[in-house]
């Protein structure tokens, strides 16, 4: 059994369905009157934010409170982090108050990976950097499994920002093992250098993305990251938008059946547009529900065993 | 109990049976044998297993007003395919629907960080809901009470039952908490060290109920129902 989730590779074919299994009973819980279930009565969770985040934040705050862990939400402005705090004297801190899990979003790759070699707690990474988002990839094949009803033999497009996406990272890792074929798609600047040495098996690279679109099961849009990007990766954001933005036109090449995802916030009228991401193919809000499920279904794996 | 093992010829005696008629029960397999991969001493063979489920049919119409207003809810794994054949049953007996649910207890147990976590199973509940209505609970086997205690929390979580009542195949005794059963299938006193495993056709491909001693396989037996249960 794994003790921590610090990446999608930690995740092996049985692990990630079993998961995905979980998270569906558990939505089933979500439609009850009385949704909270007794399971992790009596543990402490704490989110640990050291960067902003609406989404994950709530989700694993959700998450928790509906097993009965109690959960201690912690973020990096106005607390001691502001007065110079050391990741590793919080994380002391944190196991003092007797953390059985901690989750962690963190701007530093690797982050996580540090925290769970001094705490005695389960580590979910909930965000590093812009390496890993190992929930958001299993909420996402989540949402594929529930909409298209299985993952194994997709082909999913990942388009957009993937240089600096751990989500993007994520999804690759954990849709490879699932089965699916993952196309990676942006412009040359904002996709890694060498990258496609690096690609696992049914892994691919493209630039063209009307050339990718109507094959595709999946379109998986990823948020230029503007907070991220020191450099210039694209002229202007009208030109990105141009090339490699989601409209309508785009999605009517698209096969019937196919949906769109992001992993939100979205920027919308820069790499989705507005029509788009209201539309009956948009995942976006279903992929938030999604999240609680998984989650729970995580820590309920993590934490439900180990005493 | 084990002194009848060596006895094949003569008829087992069941003390505290109440219910199951032993002479009609020959136990052809007293010996030590293997059913379905697993090793064990048979106490009921498929026939037995017919009867008993015809009479716990005939037991819960008699209690319940002809089964008016209830709802069966199975225990996975093998009380779900028990509460379908009670159902199939008081249907072919008095042609009433009862309808016929699953109650997964998984997120319920107390037992879950000494035993580390488990696949959770499903839990469909009939359409009309347990509100206001009877609701008999269904499992294989009553050991410590726990799964049923377990049961009981979930239920209050998806409903208020005007009643609930409890059937088992097996009731191996070893309470731990204050529950028994309305309706029981046999009773077969058991010592801790053994572990009764109930082998249902749709689960386990043939049916039979086997008494084995926990070394065999490595089970402790100690800790509760499910200790028979643990590899799915």
């Amino acid at each position: 059994m794994i003790k921590h989730l610090l990446s999608a590779d930690d995740l092996d074919r049985d692990t990630a369905i079993g998961i995905l299994d979980i998270a569906e009973r558990m939505a089933a819980t979500a439609g009850r009157e009385i949704k909270k279930l007794p399971t992790l009565r009596g543990r402490t969770v704490v989110n640990l934010f050291y960067e902003d985040s609406t989404r994950t934040r709530i989700s694993f705050e959700a998450a928790a409170k509906r097993l009965s862990a109690d959960v201690i939400t912690f973020s990096a402005k106005g607390s001691s982090v502001s007065k110079g705090e050391s990741l590793k004297d919080t994380a002391l801190t944190l196991q003092a108050m007797g953390a059985d899990a901690v989750a962690i979003r963190h701007p530093a790759a690797g982050a996580p990976h540090r925290l769970a070699g001094w705490i005695s707690g389960s580590v979910l990474n909930a965000g590093d950097g812009t390496h890993e988002h190992p929930t958001q990839a299993l909420l996402d094949a989540y949402t594929m499994r529930s909409r298209l009803g299985h993952v194994e033999g997709l082909r999913v497009a990942i388009v957009g920002d993937v240089l600096h996406s751990r989500v993007a990272r994520s999804n690759l890792s954990l849709l490879t093992t699932l089965g699916a074929e993952v196309i990676l798609v942006g412009p040359p600047t904002l996709l890694p250098v060498g990258f496609e040495k690096a690609l696992p098996p049914g892994a691919s690279i493209s630039y063209d993305l009307d050339a990718v679109l109507p094959k595709c099961d999946v379109v998986m849009m990823l948020r230029v990251q503007r907070e991220r990007m020191i450099d210039s990766y694209f002229p202007s954001e009208r030109e990105y938008s141009r090339r490699y933005g989601l409209d309508r036109r785009r999605m009517a090449l698209l096969p019937e059946h196919a949906i769109v995802m992001h992993p939100g916030p979205m920027n919308r009228g820069i790499e989705i547009s507005s029509q788009v991401a209201d539309s009956a193919r948009s995942t976006v809000v279903e992929q938030v529900a999604n999240g609680v499920s998984v989650r729970m279904a995580v820590l309920y794996l993590l934490l439900g065993g180990n005493a | 109990m084990a002194g009848h093992a060596r006895h094949p010829a003569r008829k087992p005696v069941h003390g505290t049976d109440r219910d199951a008629p032993s002479e009609t029960s020959p136990l052809q397999h007293v010996k030590s044998n293997t059913v379905s991969g697993i090793r064990g001493r048979t106490i009921l063979t498929a026939a037995d297993l017919g009867r008993i489920v015809d009479r716990m049919a005939h037991q819960i119409l008699e209690k319940t007003d002809g089964a008016t207003n209830t709802v069966l809810l199975g225990i996975p794994t093998r009380g779900v395919p028990l509460a379908a054949r009670l159902a199939a049953r008081i249907e072919a007996f008095e042609g009433r629907r009862v309808p016929c649910g699953t109650l997964d207890v998984t997120l319920y147990r107390d037992d879950l960080r000494l035993r580390g976590t488990r696949a959770v199973g499903p839990t469909a509940v009939p359409e009309d809901g347990i509100d206001a209505r009877r609701v008999i609970l269904v499992d294989d086997v009553l050991f410590s009470g726990r799964t049923v205690r377990a049961a009981l929390d979930a239920l209050s979580d998806i409903g208020r039952p005007s009643q609930v009542q409890l059937a088992v195949l097996v009731d191996r005794g070893h309470r731990e908490l204050p529950i028994r059963a309305d309706y029981v299938g046999k009773n077969m006193p058991t010592s801790r060290a053994e572990s009764v495993r109930v082998l249902l056709r749709e689960v386990d491909g043939v049916d039979a109920v086997l008494l084995a001693t926990a070394n065999s396989d490595g089970h402790s037996g100690v800790d509760g129902p499910r200790s028979e249960r643990r590899s799915e």
